[in-house]
């Protein structure tokens, strides 16, 4: 493989800083404020994600970005680099990032949440760290960016601030700093110790493969600390955080359970399969079929479980475990088809997410309606909503023409070249899994009659609230015809 | 000025003598007068950093009253020695001091009034002896200078609350035994060396084969076993929480971040300087299991730290368990564990002082530390809050704050020595550290109770009332030092590496094994 020409921008450092500008502009607005508060996310939103779009010509040119922050140690540096696959998740963080705030508006007003300046600023804060994640160059980096999210993300979870808030934030950073502080730093500082004489640089792009001169044993051990240490990507059995922090208000379970949070933890394991084992180190290990194996279980039970989930949120959750599950196995099939997949996956996948969990949150605010079982007859009063929910559920099931079939599609192209048929037929398992849990939900929506009258009075919620769902239902649409630009991105066409 | 490092020790000095002469005239002056020589200390400080720095041999040397140095033994008179440790070890206590000093205007007013030049005084006095331990390069002028800060110790302490005085006999009582272990180590090198001078017994040991001496066997342990009393080594560590938490607030501030850490500098230049690497891990066969003696320590001391409901008193148990942490960096006998020892001290002596100054701050506003006076803290108190928070996460290690990079070279020195017991232990404590902080993090954000009960009504409705809820700050001259402390642990972290090089220059000529396996 010839280097791709590096090109030294400090965009990349712009797009990590202009949340951090925004949360300055937010507090100092504060509640007093409210709509210059607002003004100031969505001014930052707006530059990140100008910034981050401003950079796709560099890339699909063949070049990288690199920007270099500071030297953590002697060799190995804190160094921010865009690929594709990196600008590709950035994109769709920052883009969603705009659509979400909006909903946050409008469902933070509607419902008259306290506290909304802690809420937009910690906001800003984890999309700072998941650009972070996007960007890094090395291992350490990508740490040090995974850790700032966790923290960050743990004032929104727990904003309700009341008991149940407080069993979910446990669960969330029980799970999340047990798993990166006691498998994730081992591992890194294995591998920082262990390789090229203590001069590991642990670079994605100029250390690939380098685990390889491990023994057997150790690369597997490796693997799995690596793979269960990203505890965000959801992997059965640490995945019980994800239902956990659904006690969140729904603009955070939006963005950051279906998008940045999730999506930096499987992106993670998508960077230690695909830049540090490496394809051709990982095809032989022996270790992938065990994550391939863990993989695949964690899509079909989680959609198992997901099938019994009254509540909508919930079963919203458990269906993004199965999505991510998905991802890992795509990263894993190790095949460049395969890979490519996963990448696409976390576009298509977040685009079909972030829009049933806006509608879910749209209905909760329109009629304060939580359950499955509740949904009656509601799809005649919010025909937009539920349309919208429509749209997102046949994405994420994977029907052409939506962005989810796209990445399906790749993901059994490749487990289909390393002639894993078994893959394939858990991906077809898994769909018809998806149909089950999914549909229903429309299905109840639009055609059982409403049980009793006092629904009559339900309508759409405000329009911050559907604007933004009508959007990403209409993106899933985009993805799906402009999918030759996101291939370009990951390298699946010249 | 190329006599800087003396004045190390003199400024603080000349300082308690002007505090305790000066106050008999007028009380106000002890502060600004503090303060300034603190001032001045550190500027010294800095500046023999960088003499060290600059130097070729890397090491600054100032020979008190003159005595020739020539002759085989080295020394007769009283060497200070100032090489890249002692004096970033140095320049950590006089800045620990001079932040507390800045500190304590408020709470040494409300806590001592009256006896400002006597507190003083001694505040100045101790740091000056503290100092002095980083410098000396005479093991029997290390006993002495021990002695100043232990003396000086136990009068701040017992000017405390009234169980204050309890604590302080039991200190004594300790920290004596310690002391004298050490004497008596003292007396044997010296009867077999006959020698004083640090360098000048290595040379003696190496010079002469004394590996395998009983005298010099017996002396290591003494002297080892001295120190790890003094440094409140579990199981000897009963001394320390009952002190750190009746003794006054500026005290406890002054006295958590260096007193143990400062031992574990004097362990590590006993091991390295006096007796030498060969001799303290290869001639030894028990040394192997001291990383078990240390697992034991990490262990208990954050079970009991889990078990306190009062932020003084845990904070004091994580020292103890802290203080292991770095024993055990030693002991695992390698490179990257050595610099994590070294690394650590200066991060946790930054990362307690964070800690103890928030907590003085929370008990100077909210009349306790108890565990159930944080409800909803962070809307009072936002950015007293964000420095005790920044120290928190240093704690459990999260990047980029300081104690993220020394558990990261502790870790991995660990794996290096393949020493799995200390590296779970490492982990262990380090989930202990995280519940401990979290929870504290719950009751001052989240303001639930000690039964998981929120009294509001949710929705931002915490049950508090709206004087407790509204914007309360601490006077600047305690909220400022404390976020000064904070952005130190910050900046150590971020700038680690320009720390690191120096502890790597130093620790160059002693070889250390760093267990390459692939080159």
């Amino acid at each position: 493989m010839n280097d791709p020409v590096i090109v030294e921008d400090i965009r990349p450092l712009i797009a990590l800083l202009a949340p951090w500008a925004g949360m300055i502009g937010i507090i100092w607005a504060g509640e007093k404020r409210a709509n210059l508060r607002e003004m100031f996310t969505f001014i930052a939103a707006s530059v990140q994600a100008a910034v981050v779009l401003s950079l796709v010509p560099i890339i699909l040119s063949g070049a990288v970005v690199e920007f270099h922050i500071w030297q953590i140690f002697s060799h190995v540096p804190m160094l921010l680099r865009v690929d594709g696959p990196g600008l590709l998740f950035a994109c769709v963080a920052s883009v969603l990032w705009i659509a979400t705030t909006l909903y946050a508006v409008g469902y933070m007003r509607g419902l008259h949440e306290h506290a909304q300046t802690r809420f937009y600023s910690f906001f800003a804060l984890s999309l700072s760290a998941t650009m972070g994640v996007a960007f890094s160059a090395n291992l350490l980096t990508i740490y040090f960016f995974y850790e700032m999210l966790s923290v960050s993300t743990f004032p929104l979870v727990t904003h309700m601030q009341d008991k149940q808030a407080r069993t979910g934030g446990r669960t969330y950073l029980g799970y999340l700093l047990f798993t990166s502080l006691c498998l994730l730093l081992p591992a890194l500082s294995w591998c920082y110790v262990w390789l090229d004489g203590g001069n590991m640089t642990m670079d994605f792009m100029a250390d690939v493969g380098k685990v390889g001169h491990f023994g057997e044993t150790t690369q597997i051990v490796l693997l799995f600390l690596f793979t269960f240490g990203f505890a965000k990507a959801g992997l059965m059995p640490a995945h019980s955080w994800l239902p956990g922090a659904m006690v969140a208000p729904t603009p955070v379970s939006a963005l950051l359970h279906a998008v940045a949070v999730v999506k930096v933890g499987v992106f993670c394991v998508y960077r230690v399969y695909a830049d540090v084992f490496g394809p051709e180190v990982l095809a032989k290990m022996g270790g992938e079929e065990w994550a391939m194996v863990i993989a695949s279980a964690t899509i079909i039970i989680s959609s198992l479980i997901a099938l019994s989930q009254d509540n909508l949120k919930r079963r919203l959750a458990f269906s993004t475990i199965g999505q991510l599950g998905y991802i890992v196995l795509g990263a894993a099939i190790a095949t460049d088809r395969g890979q490519g997949g996963a990448v696409l996956h976390i576009a298509m996948h977040a685009c079909g997410k972030i829009t049933l969990f806006f509608c879910a949150g749209a209905i909760f605010v329109a009629s304060g309606k939580k359950y499955v079982s509740e949904l009656r007859g509601i799809g005649r009063k919010m025909p937009l909503t539920m349309g919208a929910f429509m749209i997102g559920s046949l994405s994420v099931i994977g029907l052409p023409p939506l962005g989810g079939f796209i990445s399906k599609w790749y993901l059994a192209l490749g487990a289909l070249d390393r002639d894993a048929m078994w893959v394939v037929v858990v991906l077809l398992i898994s769909s018809l899994l998806n149909v089950f849990y999914l549909l229903p939900v429309a299905v109840t929506a639009f055609f059982r009659t409403p049980e009793t009258e006092k629904d009559s009075s339900i309508k759409e919620a405000p329009w911050p609230c559907v604007v933004p769902l009508l959007l990403t239902a209409f993106g899933c649409f985009l993805l799906f015809f402009w999918s030759d630009t996101l291939l370009q991105m990951v390298g699946l066409q010249p | 000025m190329s006599d800087s490092i003396v004045w190390i020790v003199l400024f603080p000095l000349f300082g308690a003598v002007a505090c305790s002469l000066g106050g008999a005239m007028s009380k106000k002056i002890c502060y600004p007068v503090s303060v300034l020589s603190m001032l001045a200390t550190v500027w010294v400080s800095v500046d023999t950093l960088f003499q060290a720095i600059e130097s070729p041999v890397h090491e600054v040397s100032y020979i008190l009253g003159g005595w020739s140095l020539d002759l085989f033994p080295r020394g007769v008179g009283i060497e200070f020695r100032a090489d890249l440790l002692g004096a970033l070890i140095a320049l950590v206590v006089t800045g620990v001091g001079l932040i507390v000093a800045l500190y304590s205007k408020v709470p040494v007013q409300r806590e001592t009034p009256g006896k400002e030049p006597m507190y003083y005084g001694l505040f100045l006095l101790q740091i000056s002896g503290l100092a002095g331990i980083a410098l000396t390069g005479d093991a029997f002028n290390l006993y002495v200078l021990i002695e100043v800060a232990a003396l000086t110790g136990y009068g701040l302490i017992a000017l405390g609350t009234n169980r204050a005085a309890a604590a302080t006999f039991n200190y004594i009582i300790l920290g004596t035994i310690g002391a004298s272990f050490y004497l008596l180590g003292v007396g044997y090198l010296y009867l077999k060396t006959g020698t004083l001078n640090m360098v000048g017994i290595r040379e003696v040991i190496e010079a002469h084969g004394l590996f395998d001496s009983p005298a010099m066997q017996v002396a290591f342990v003494l002297v080892l076993l001295g120190i790890l009393i003094k440094m409140a080594f579990f199981p000897f560590h009963a001394w320390l929480p009952n002190a750190y938490c009746h003794a006054p607030t500026t005290t406890s501030c002054l006295l958590a971040p260096l007193v143990t850490k400062v031992m574990i500098y004097v362990m590590i230049r006993m091991v390295l300087t006096v007796f030498g690497v060969e001799f303290s891990f290869e001639s030894t066969w028990w040394t192997e299991f001291l990383p078990w003696l240390v697992v034991v320590a990490i262990v208990c001391a954050a079970v009991m730290a889990l078990a306190q409901r009062e932020i003084k008193r845990m904070l004091a148990y994580l020292i103890v368990a802290e203080v292991g942490y770095m024993v055990g960096g030693v002991w695992i006998y390698n490179y990257y564990g050595l610099i994590g020892s070294v690394f650590h001290i200066i991060s946790d002596a930054c990362m307690t002082l964070c800690l103890f100054l928030g907590a003085g701050i929370i008990l100077e506003k909210c009349k306790t530390t108890h565990f159930n006076g944080l409800r909803g803290l962070f809307a009072k108190m936002p950015l007293t809050m964000i420095g005790f928070f920044i120290g928190g996460f240093s704690i459990i290690g999260l990047p980029p704050t300081c104690g993220f990079f020394s558990k990261w070279y502790l870790i991995t020195g660990g794996m290096v020595s393949e020493r799995w017991e200390y590296m779970i232990t490492l982990m262990f404590s380090t989930i202990v550290m995280v519940v401990l902080f979290f929870r504290l993090i719950e009751r001052i954000h989240l303001a639930v109770d000690e039964s998981g009960n929120n009294l509001g009504k949710g929705h931002g409705d915490l049950g508090l009332t709206k004087q407790q809820t509204r914007f309360d700050e601490a006077p600047l001259s305690m909220l400022i030092p404390l976020l000064l402390a904070a952005s130190v642990v910050l900046l150590v972290g971020v700038y680690n590496q320009e720390v690191v090089n120096q502890i790597e220059v130093f620790l160059q000529p002693f070889n250390l094994p760093t267990g390459v396996k692939y080159e």
